[in-house]
């Protein structure tokens, strides 16, 4: 436990007949000019990068699959397109409409809450249980296997089921709903029972996967730091605190980047559950896009909501990345 | 510590490489697509007839190809689609040469960018010149078919008026019959709800079920017109005072309780309004003529025992025909005016989808088509009396409005359908509604 980089020890290590101790005799010669290597800022070890051949076949799959489809998305958002034909050039009128559009305003305005509540829930609960089911005990390796179920179902067999729970007559909510402060059952016919059971239902889904994570990253902390916390009078909460949520900063920032942009971009489980309704109240920006281009045949139109997406989805990860230190790529474990 | 021994790369050069493949890539798409316009290839000895996958329906469709494949030397084929993303393989193949040349179509909102493309063939002049072709069919539900005046699409199925369903069971048990007129119908939605029953099932967590609510009432307070207006015009008809009118009303039905209080997340799919119905837990229920179909198969005694049908009733005072109906006119089988077999194709459709084999064989897996004079092949159908008020119900009707959602712009169809569930929802007002429907025609 001595590497800078833990995660980059092997490959830093590994492929080096010259190393910079091992075999003193060429280095004066060679010089700064064949090693083409920056001095960094203090303690931050330069890490040979792969040569090009390794990336191609990622470079090529991320090419054709994401940044040729963006590139094209960018390109409609400046056309009238019906879907059939060739598109038609219109300028920004596109963009221009995007501004005052109270529709989009309206969904953009969904999709924050809906992405707050979202993290607020999620990263809590994913947290807590991930850290419980980390322990060795054999009860807690059962359930946690129990929770991690949802995960292998599709999101849309979950909107499905959802939905047929909060029928007010004959699901769920009419048994459930009274207690929970909707006495008809009448839970998704409101705006904030939609919103509650979208959250929900994300939560149900998503929480096994971010359990995931944090179930790892706990297991990943060294057992001498409890000890010596435990040495120093400290009890499960003062450790909890000082040791197990700042060990797993690095986890929480994943996280969080995973949950807000996965639920900047939820999709199917509002259309599946919800469409949208009641009224418009949980139309969130991707649904907005999808009844733009699909629905209302504005190809066009949907193509520039879907280039607003992509460019608040990315401004949002960088932002977090940034102010988290994450980029930093320090480990955790320095100084052990 | 180390020495790459192979050239590393930069990360600014390879994202603009990217970049730039991409960029060749989106001009060479862009130049693909311009490309399609000139010679068409198709083949002028053959027709392709696109229809959705339907195990009841395919069998019908078959049959009328076979007898008109007998006497002619272009043969017609049957390509059958699966339901869902049919509406996109046609937008994608539509104007391009794999395009279909007799397809499958709900009319209206389904054809209508096309047409205006010049994508479909006008069938106008074929049937001015065949007055015995245009008068085989029902011809409010050949007009409902008509885009900008012109006829693009030939009735090829059944008839889908909405109409209202009555549980008798309820309604004789507090008392009430099969209302006639508006106010019978409010006396009887108040008896029922004394009796702590719904009045009116509406699955209202789907907007297309309130719809039905705005298109009979605008119907029946300021008559057909009103509609047909709005849907003409560039959004000023909804100004009109029948649509403020029909607002207060349905909010009024809403605040007196007539469709229950939670409605709004009542589905429309199994265990919804339909269920409801036949349950007991409602007494009244507007929608399609399929409803009867659905019941048939949910619960055969409730359909056959206790289940009653009517028109809308008439709103006292209101300028509206008590006649009138609203609802989907039928399916449509419309013509690409690009194909160079359409000629063999019209004759297709001309020989065969008036024909008494056909029409027939459309009655024996439970259709009604919108074919004229057919009352006698269905009083021998099972089911006949349904079957048969249906008919007659259009044959009666002065005119058959094409739901609204598919009469209007799609731009316009979900702005609408988005303020009908807040007015619902007790959101919106009239004046609201009136407004957000004007702005998303302008």
């Amino acid at each position: 436990m001595t590497s800078a980089l833990p995660g980059a020890t092997a490959s830093s290590e590994a492929p080096d007949p010259a190393g910079s101790t091992g075999s003193p005799a060429p280095r004066p010669a060679a010089g700064p000019a064949r090693r083409r290597r920056r001095e960094g800022p203090v303690g931050s070890a330069v890490v040979p990068r792969p040569g090009f051949w390794y990336i191609l076949p990622a470079a090529l799959f991320f090419g054709f699959f994401a940044l040729v489809p963006l590139v094209l998305v960018v390109v409609l958002s400046f056309t009238a397109w019906p879907g059939f034909g060739d598109p038609q050039f219109n300028g920004t009128e596109n963009w221009e409409r995007l501004i005052g559009d109270d529709r989009v305003l309206n969904a953009t305005r969904v999709t924050l809450i809906l992405t707050a509540l979202g993290w607020l829930t999620q990263t809590p609960v994913a947290m807590a249980v991930g850290v419980w089911a980390a322990g060795p005990q054999r009860n807690r390796a059962i359930l946690s296997s129990v929770f991690f179920l949802p995960l292998l179902l599709s999101a849309a067999a979950i909107a499905l089921m959802f939905h047929r729970f909060l029928d007010p007559n004959f699901g769920l909510a009419a048994d459930l709903g009274p207690l929970i402060g909707f006495p008809d059952g009448n839970i998704y016919g409101t705006p904030h029972g939609a919103l509650a059971s979208l959250v929900f239902v994300g939560m149900w889904q998503w929480v096994p996967f971010h359990m995931l994570l944090y179930q790892a990253a706990a297991r990943n902390i060294p057992r001498s730091l409890y000890d010596a916390a435990t040495i120093d009078g400290a009890g499960r909460w003062a450790s909890f605190y000082r040791i197990t949520l700042p060990q797993l900063r690095n986890t929480i920032v994943t996280s969080s980047v995973i949950i807000i942009v996965g639920s900047l971009i939820a999709f199917e489980t509002v259309l599946l559950l919800t469409n949208g309704g009641p009224g418009r109240a949980t139309q969130v920006l991707p649904l907005r896009m999808y009844m733009a281009a699909f629905r209302e045949d504005q190809l066009g139109y949907g193509s520039a909501i879907a280039a607003v997406l992509v460019i608040v989805g990315t401004a949002f990860s960088l932002i977090i990345v940034k102010f988290s230190g994450f980029a930093k790529m320090r480990s955790t474990l320095e100084g052990m | 510590m180390t020495t790459p021994s192979i050239p590393h790369l930069r990360r600014r050069g390879f994202l603009g490489m990217l970049g730039a493949g991409a960029g060749v890539m989106a001009l060479g798409g862009t130049a693909a697509c311009g490309d399609d316009d000139g010679g068409d290839g198709g083949d002028a000895s053959e027709f392709d007839v696109w229809v959705l996958q339907d195990e009841n329906v395919n069998p019908v469709s078959q049959q009328s190809l076979d007898r008109f494949n007998e006497g002619s030397d272009v043969k017609g084929a049957l390509v059958p689609n699966p339901n869902d993303g049919y509406r996109d393989a046609v937008q994608i193949a539509i104007d391009t040469p794999q395009r279909p040349d007799v397809f499958f179509n709900w009319g209206g909102g389904s054809i209508r960018s096309y047409a205006r493309a010049g994508l479909l063939e006008d069938l106008t002049p074929y049937l001015d010149e065949d007055p015995d072709f245009k008068n085989a069919f029902l011809q409010s539900v050949l007009d409902a078919g008509q885009i900008d005046g012109a006829y693009y699409g030939i009735p090829m199925r059944q008839m889908q008026p909405k109409l209202m369903f009555y549980n008798t069971a309820v309604l004789d048990d507090v008392g009430a019959s099969i209302p006639t007129t508006w106010q019978e119908f409010l006396d009887a939605c108040d008896r029922v709800a004394a009796a702590g029953i719904t009045p009116v099932a509406l699955a209202g967590a789907v907007s297309w079920t309130e719809l039905m609510w705005f298109e009979y009432l605008t119907d029946r307070i300021g008559g057909a017109q009103v509609f047909q207006d709005i849907a003409a015009g560039a959004g000023q008809g909804w100004r009109h005072p029948a649509i403020a009118e029909t607002v207060n009303t349905i909010r009024d039905l809403v605040d007196r309780g007539v469709f229950g209080t939670n409605y709004p997340s009542v589905q429309y799919e199994a265990g919804g309004a339909e269920t409801l119905l036949e349950q007991g837990e409602a007494a009244m229920h507007l929608m399609g003529s399929w409803a009867y179909t659905n019941h048939l198969g949910a619960d055969p005694d409730f359909a056959t025992g206790q289940l009653a049908w009517g028109p809308f009733p008439p709103v006292e005072g209101g300028a509206g025909d008590p006649k009138a109906i609203a609802g989907n006119p039928t399916n449509y089988y419309s013509v690409t005016s690009e194909s160079p077999a359409k000629e063999a194709a019209i004759e297709y459709l001309k020989q065969e989808m008036a024909s008494d084999a056909y029409v027939q064989d459309l009655i024996g897996i439970g259709d009604t088509p919108a074919v004229a004079d057919i009352e006698p092949f269905l009083a021998e159908a099972e089911h006949a009396e349904y079957l048969s008020n249906i008919y007659s119900m259009v044959v009666e009707a002065p005119t058959f409005q094409l739901s609204w959602d598919q009469a209007v712009e799609r731009a316009q169809a979900e702005p609408m359908l988005e303020a009908m569930a807040e007015v619902f929802l007790g959101n919106m007002d009239a004046e609201g509604f009136i407004q957000a429907n004007e702005d998303a025609a302008g």
